[in-house]
């Protein structure tokens, strides 16, 4: 079961990132997980949050740029070598990472590892296969 | 300074003799033209006009005008004068909206336009022991072709750089003693700016004049680009519709460019009225080819703000004086030498599947133009990787410059980013301060 995730287009100018952060805040959407692209002219905020739906209704309504698609979380162990193991899965099964970001979980020891890959069912079968677990919306809203 | 002439005769004809033999062309050119070209005999017709009620330069005022839009109209042989069989090269530039200009030349065209870039080359005090490096752009683009041709009518050794690869340049210039350079401003600018990064002084340059046009450029940069190359900056003025570089040039004195009168009649309209105004006005500049036999175009309208002058010139030219442009009366932007009109650029949007929604950002840094374009995409067009939004940019980046001939650098923005006045986007800002 893939995760939905939010990227917003972010204009490289001051101030840009912190009203996008505001505007969540004050609807009580509560920030997973996030990670920047940035280039020269501009960055791209990837967000994993605890309410999608009202994330991305009130970040269109401010007029941000916004695209919503899924990618795979694996939960993976918190110990050294447990981001190769489940990394080699994949490696193995040839499929191949667009981009990547890691976060950890504030109640259980474990941490959480979310890949964009082109076949998010492929990347899932393969980790389970293996032994290892994906994470759901439903963990996501859990955590 | 002792004064040379290309062609002492026409060059100082007295004002009345040239009226004369400005008036006997024009005749013959009429004729010509009604007999050749439909598009302007309808013209003339449309007017009432026919080419016996042309019988000298003063009766010019009556003819119909020509502008780009016309030759968009009529690309690519609509304004044709003369059989293709008769005809020997094409030069070309970009039109307004992605139709290029296509100029037709036989041999004696070539011989007519080359005789004044050797007009130009020799007010700069070009002779046959000149090495004149030539690094305008060769190709379709005028400005190589022109003054390499009258480098060579001139007898200097001449030197086809082309634009661009510097460091070449230098190695000829330095190795080769060339004494003439013609190029873009504010190319001159930057080899000049090379040259002083390399520690070369301005008496370790064997340069010693200068011929730039093809860009507005002031009076400051022409001061720098002297001081830098320890040379003479001489102003010259084209434009590919009449023939190229070589419409008008700069004597020592540099006030202003003479007019190649004999072939290229000027006069200052009123852009509104389109009445032709007196001499000193300022107002849009029309050329009107007296002698050209393929693609003679009669008052073409080149958008140009200018001012004429017959004041008495020291260097014993009689040829009319044209200020250097000072503006333009379209939205035409001349960016590294290139003709840009916005009307291009949202062409090129709409065809690759984007919004019009763009704003032109040129800019001037270390004496080159930067041309930057922000698009702003919709929805649909954004993603969450990063490669794909940098190649969207590339692949437009690429499709703009097949259209334009120069290359932007192309920035997507987020919807509605792109600053809007009373609910109108703002197309262009032009950041450069020019005259």
């Amino acid at each position: 079961m893939a995760i939905k995730q939010l990227t917003v287009f972010v204009e490289n100018k001051q101030g840009s990132l912190v009203s996008i952060t505001d505007t969540l805040s004050k609807h009580e959407v509560n920030i997973r997980a996030l990670s920047i692209a940035e280039t020269q002219d501009f960055g791209m905020l990837r967000l994993i949050v605890n309410d999608t739906a009202t994330a991305e209704k009130v970040l269109s309504e401010e007029g941000y740029l916004i695209k919503i698609n899924e990618v795979v979380g694996i939960k993976i162990g918190d110990a050294p070598g447990k981001l190769s193991a489940a990394l080699n899965v994949l490696d193995e099964k040839k499929i191949n990472i667009d981009y990547l970001y890691a976060f950890m979980s504030r109640t259980e020891k474990h941490a959480y590892v979310v890949v964009r890959v082109e076949d998010n069912a492929a990347a899932e079968k393969a980790i389970e296969d293996a032994g290892l677990h994906t994470i759901t919306e439903a963990d996501i809203c859990k955590l | 300074m002792a004064q040379n002439y290309y062609q002492k005769e026409i060059e100082t004809m007295p004002v009345e003799e040239m009226k004369k033999l400005q008036s006997e062309k024009l005749v013959k050119q009429v004729k010509h033209v009604y007999e050749n070209v439909p598009y302007y005999r309808n013209l003339m017709d449309e007017k009432g006009v026919k080419p016996e009620d042309i019988k000298g330069i003063e009766d010019l005022h009556k003819l119909p005008f020509l502008t780009k839009a016309d030759l968009r109209d009529a690309y690519p042989y609509g304004l044709l004068a003369k059989p293709l069989e008769d005809c020997v090269r094409i030069q070309s530039t970009s039109g307004t909206t992605g139709r290029r200009v296509v100029a037709f030349y036989t041999q004696n065209d070539i011989n007519l336009w080359e005789d004044c870039c050797a007009r130009a080359i020799t007010a700069a005090g070009g002779t046959n022991k000149d090495v004149c490096q030539v690094a305008y752009g060769y190709g379709l683009f005028t400005g190589g072709p022109g003054l390499n041709g009258g480098s060579h009518k001139v007898g200097c050794l001449t030197l086809p750089m082309s634009s661009g690869n510097t460091e070449r340049q230098i190695q000829f210039m330095m190795d080769l003693n060339a004494s003439i350079i013609c190029c873009t401003p504010s190319y001159a600018a930057y080899i000049g700016e090379t040259l002083k990064e390399q520690g070369y002084k301005p008496e370790d340059i064997p340069l010693k004049a200068g011929i730039f046009g093809a860009e507005p450029w002031t009076e400051e940069m022409r001061r720098n680009i002297e001081a830098t190359l320890g040379i003479k900056a001489y102003d010259i003025y084209g434009l590919t519709e009449t023939s190229g570089p070589g419409v008008a040039f700069e004597c020592s004195e540099q006030t202003g460019m003479h007019v190649n009168e004999d072939h290229f009649y000027a006069e200052i309209i009123d852009p509104d009225t389109g009445e032709v105004l007196p001499e000193g006005s300022k107002g849009e500049l029309v050329f009107t080819s007296l002698d050209k036999e393929a693609f003679p175009l009669l008052r073409y309208r080149t958008r140009d703000i200018c001012v004429l002058s017959r004041k008495k010139c020291s260097c014993g030219r009689t040829l009319i004086k044209m200020a250097k442009p000072m503006g333009r009366t379209d939205d035409m932007l001349i960016i590294r030498g290139v003709n840009v009109f916005p009307s291009q650029i949202e062409t090129v949007l709409l065809k690759e599947g984007y919004e019009p929604n763009y704003q032109i950002v040129v800019d001037r840094k270390k004496n080159t133009d930067t041309f930057d374009i922000n698009v702003e995409m919709t929805p649909e067009q954004f993603t969450d990787k990063v490669s794909e939004i940098l190649s969207m940019e590339k692949s437009l980046a690429n499709a703009m410059k097949t259209m334009l001939g120069i290359n932007p650098a192309v920035h997507l923005v987020a919807p509605k980013s792109i600053a809007r006045s009373e609910g109108k986007a703002i197309r262009v800002i032009d950041k450069r301060k020019l005259i």
